[in-house]
């Protein structure tokens, strides 16, 4: 195909901002599918997604528009994920275009995110162009927005294209755009093959499907290629373009191209993302720089409710790896939870999101614990360890000291929070460097946060303190000498592992104390007493107790309704299931992560 | 030998509905009443067709308040039942009553029409804790019901009573329970109110016993029945020597039962089903246009048929078998299955004996041999054991 007719570009936005009605919008003018089949919103094909109204996993589709100039050009658009926690997955959507459409929402100007987001496109070398969305509605300022991000951003924004891709307004103006202020790839079509991964999906048929942008060369069916990373090699069996939700397969991919292709690969770790494919025959000189590797920020155990499901965990693990590659995880055991795998992540709503997947897609029943950041334990030995889960923390006999990881935090809030959120800040933890006014009405707070207080329930209480205003973005600072203590959870006596954590001494008391009320409204009656202890260093330093029940008995069964009778005992006995043993004592999953939800304006 | 049946007759009409009530039943006129009654003759007369080779051993007719409509058509009900079924001479044949309605006159005529066992929902003999449960009745009423009932004849009577009612002092309770023992009735069920959604008590604020209140309460109705003379024979129920409720046993202990009228629920040859709950459609159904061969297909108004596999079958013989205070019985379950219980269940059985809510005992006589039963402790968190013998 002619390199100077397609376009490969993304759409860059805060989130709420429209970046995925935009995406719908674009495909509907550009007639890929009719509107009956446009679902509502065609990108966003995942359910999760669609419930929480934003976008986790990178998609691409390809759109053929007729410009004005009389010309048939091919978009390939990539999506990309808008929160903090994806911002891995966005470098390597990003990477696999050449340009990229800047979304900003006239009723709210430029957001943190909409920087952090900027500032990684430019850094791939991106032509980036804005839009200005939401022009429709009463509180829209679109000339405030457009000086906004001349002034924040600095880039020329006076002719932006005013839209409302809801009402689709303006979507003409973002095609004719798309093909003026996005380059053309400038790949070299005779060299050999040189693809970069941004993505691959697992499907029981085919195999693994390789999402490919190709910059030299070309990829055709029976093709013998080469994963430089890896070395495997394989026979590709078909190549494509990816339409909304499907495949249409074609007979090559050229240099310029975005699409994907099959190769009967069953071994899901031989195509890594982020590696170059190339022609085993031929082989490019050297690979693409491919993608840094990112550090998992947060770790968790991740543990089948059902312990003959362990297999099952770790084929789905596997899968979602391949498509998420800032997924880690290896195996552990706890003595709670049996067989299980320590898993880390980028971020909190990462692990939820991941958390959902595998129960949603992969139809498992989880129990998660408690979310750990990674410590630098230095013993009195000399030796020095990353530590991922409390369990493994030595006596405290041979720690000399501890270092925890500091983020730089930036909380963008209107000036009626400010003081809500400040004192959410010192409860946290959080040392105070400055408030920068961006506009009257808005400002925002910078602070140093220790990670392991916002991991678990500071976008919660940020946001209901600041009745939703508030948005959050950070980035690791480094590492500081902390006043670390674990805390143990004893249910019945017994100590949970799965429960335990490290905090700092001074929250140590009041984390204990909420975590046993917690514990005591989640744990249901038993037929038995069960004290739930928190202790320090084998201290106990709070305690609740669950009560016994005294009666369980359906007194009547009436006229031999025998059905009503079993319907109840039904009842009754799927509740157990949802239950986790540990000694005598039934724990019901929720409670793993409850107990990480204890923010005190609730 | 024919096999044995148990039939339930459904008369769904209250003269009103208590607070606490969620039965099918409500008021209705004379009219409403009769269209119903020979539409309930009618599915007598079909059922009994294609259940010939079975003898009738026992007769239960509820409510709703069987003794609030006229008696001759409850009586002529029976007399249908007799007419279309095999009917032992011995069978024990019970009829519910409320103190309101069972004037003498109607306990004489269903004594004459073949009752042999009553039932009078006393509940309570407080006359405020009857007015707060909204029943139609008072303690004076009760005592008159009884005596008359014993003057015509009847020598087989149950009263229910309830605990656990709002505002209910565990004193005020234990009096209703001992004044019902100086009547000397054969057979005592004693509930504990159940607080059903959709109920009117459901939605109130109410004073109720706690737990711990509820338990003393049924642990002293065990008790005072017991020096009385009565034995525990069900989780709710207790009779003297002999008085045992034929009927009753028969659901617990999954024997066939065939339910007529409206929402009466039957269990034949392991197949369960309930009738229509819609009167209406109930009504329509028998007044409609026979098939081609001339008869109903009831199936048009029965509901959620169930045919049980072994499976299920187990599952309800350990959790119906429980609720009887012999508890169920290793051979029998053997024979039925082909399978040891304590095979089947072996980790739930070790479980709960471990924890003494179930113990084995071993019976003489006929029906003799290791039992698996609750403990007295048992008794009180039944329905956790009993969850815990359904199978995955």
């Amino acid at each position: 195909m002619d390199q100077s007719k397609i376009r490969n570009f993304c759409i860059v936005a805060h989130i709420d901002h429209g970046k995925s009605t935009l995406a719908d919008r674009m495909i509907e003018k550009t007639g890929v599918l009719t509107l009956r089949e446009m679902q509502n919103q065609v990108l966003d094909n995942m359910d999760i997604e669609r419930e929480r109204g934003i976008t986790i996993k990178s998609q691409a589709v390809r759109m053929i528009y007729k410009a004005k100039d009389g010309q048939e050009y091919t978009f390939n658009m990539i999506d990309t994920p808008g929160h903090v926690d994806f911002g891995y997955e966005v470098s390597r959507s990003l990477a696999a275009c050449d340009g990229a459409i800047l979304v900003v929402d006239a009723t709210q100007g430029v957001e943190a995110q909409t920087l952090a987001n900027v500032y990684m496109a430019l850094d791939h070398d991106l032509d980036v162009f804005p839009v200005i969305n939401k022009i429709d509605l009463p509180s829209a300022m679109p000339q405030e927005a457009k000086d906004e991000i001349e002034d924040v951003i600095g880039l020329e924004a006076q002719d932006a294209p005013l839209i409302s891709a809801k009402n689709g307004i303006g979507i003409e103006d973002v095609l004719e755009a798309v093909v003026h202020k996005i380059p053309a790839p400038t790949g070299d079509a005779s060299a050999p093959l040189k693809a970069l991964i941004f993505d691959s999906i697992y499907d029981s048929y085919r195999g693994v499907i390789v999402f490919v942008r190709i910059r030299d060369g070309a990829v055709k069916k029976g093709m013998k290629v080469k994963f430089m990373a890896t070395g495997a090699e394989a026979e590709v069996v078909e190549v494509g373009y990816f339409a909304p939700g499907s495949f249409i397969p074609s007979d090559e991919l050229t240099a310029g191209d975005v699409g994907y292709f099959t190769a009967s690969i069953k071994n899901i770790q031989d195509t890594r993302v982020g590696d170059t494919v190339t022609d085993s025959a031929r082989p490019c000189a050297e690979a693409l720089p491919g993608y840094k590797k990112v550090m998992p920020m947060v770790y968790c155990g991740l543990y089948p409710a059902d312990s003959a499901h362990y297999s099952d965990l770790r084929d789905a693990l596997e899968k979602l790896q391949l498509n998420d590659a800032s997924l880690f995880y290896e195996p552990e055991t706890s003595q709670a939870l049996g067989f299980g795998f320590r898993a880390g992540f980028l971020g909190l709503l990462h692990l939820e999101v991941v958390q959902e997947r595998l129960e949603r897609e992969y139809d498992l029943n989880l129990v998660t614990t408690a979310p750990s950041v990674v410590y630098k334990v230095h013993k009195t030995d000399g030796e020095v360890f990353d530590l991922t889960n409390p369990t493994n923390l030595p006596d405290p006999s041979e720690i000399d000291y501890m270092e925890e990881p500091i983020v730089n935090g930036e909380i963008m809030v209107t000036t009626d929070y400010v003081g809500a959120i400040m004192q959410l800040c010192q409860e946290r933890r959080g040392k105070y460097l400055s408030t920068d006014y961006i506009e009257q009405t808005r400002a925002i707070l910078k602070y140093e946060l220790p990670l392991n207080e916002i991991i678990y329930d500071f976008f919660d209480a940020l946001k209901s303190r600041s009745r939703g205003y508030a948005s959050f973005d950070y980035e690791l600072k480094g590492y500081e000498k902390s006043d670390l203590v674990k805390l143990d959870i004893l249910i019945n006596r017994e100590e949970v592992d799965a429960l335990s954590f490290i905090v700092h001494k001074d929250g140590a008391y009041e984390r204990g104390r909420k975590m046993c009320e917690k514990l005591k409204e989640e744990i249901p009656r038993h037929l038995f007493e069960i004290p739930i202890q928190a202790s320090v260093g084998g201290k106990v330093i709070a305690r609740e107790t669950v009560k016994a029940y005294r009666k369980d008995v359906l007194a009547k069964c009436y006229g031999g309704d025998i059905t009503r009778k079993k319907k109840l005992l039904e009842k009754q006995k799927e509740g157990k299931k949802k239950m986790r043993q540990i000694g005598n004592v039934e724990v019901p999953q929720s409670a793993f992560l409850s107990v990480l939800k204890l923010d005190n304006t609730d | 030998m024919a096999k044995e049946l148990s039939l339930y007759v459904h008369i769904p009409f209250c003269v009103r509905k208590c607070l606490y009530c969620d039965f099918l039943s409500f008021y209705a006129d004379k009219s409403v009443q009769e269209r119903y009654f020979e539409a309930l003759a009618k599915e007598i007369r079909i059922s009994a067709d294609s259940l010939k080779d079975h003898r009738v051993i026992s007769i239960f007719f509820g409510g709703g308040t069987p003794s609030f409509p006229e008696s001759k058509d409850v009586c002529r009900l029976l007399n249908t039942i007799g007419d279309n079924f095999d009917v032992d001479a011995d069978a024990e044949i019970s009829i519910e009553v409320n103190p309101a309605s069972a004037m003498k006159e109607k306990l004489s005529d269903f004594r004459r029409a073949g009752f042999n066992r009553l039932s009078i929902g006393a509940q309570s003999l407080n006359d405020e804790e009857l007015k707060a449960l909204g029943r139609a009745h008072d303690s004076a009423m009760f005592y008159h019901t009884f005596e008359s009932a014993r003057e015509v004849g009847f020598n087989n009577i149950n009263v229910d009573i309830m605990s656990a009612l709002p505002g209910q002092s565990l004193d005020s309770y234990l009096d209703t329970v001992g004044r019902v023992i100086g009547l000397h009735p054969e057979h005592v069920s004693a509930y504990s109110l159940i607080l059903e959604e959709g109920t009117p008590f459901y939605d109130m604020e109410l004073d109720l016993p706690d737990e711990e209140l509820d338990r003393r309460m049924y642990h002293e109705t065990g008790r005072m029945l017991k020096e009385a003379g009565y034995h525990r024979y069900e989780i709710s129920n207790y009779s003297g020597q002999g008085y045992e409720c034929r009927h009753n046993k028969v659901y617990w202990r999954r024997g066939d039962y065939l339910g007529l009228g409206l929402g009466a629920a039957s269990l034949v040859d392991n197949i369960r089903w309930s009738n229509t709950r819609d009167l209406k459609a109930y009504e329509e159904f028998f007044r409609g246009v026979p098939g081609g061969d001339g008869s109903f297909d009831l199936k048009d108004i029965r509901q959620d048929v169930e045919e049980l596999d072994v499976k299920s079958q187990m599952e309800e013989f350990m959790f119906l078998g429980l609720r009887l205070t012999k508890g169920v019985s290793k051979r029998l379950f053997f024979r039925n299955f082909g399978r040891d219980m304590e095979e089947v269940y072996k980790d739930v059985i070790q479980r709960y004996i471990d924890l003494e809510l179930l113990e084995w005992t071993d019976y003489s006589g006929e029906d003799g041999g290791e039992y698996l039963r609750l403990t007295e402790k048992g008794l009180d968190v039944s329905n956790t054991v009993m969850a815990d013998f359904l199978l995955d």
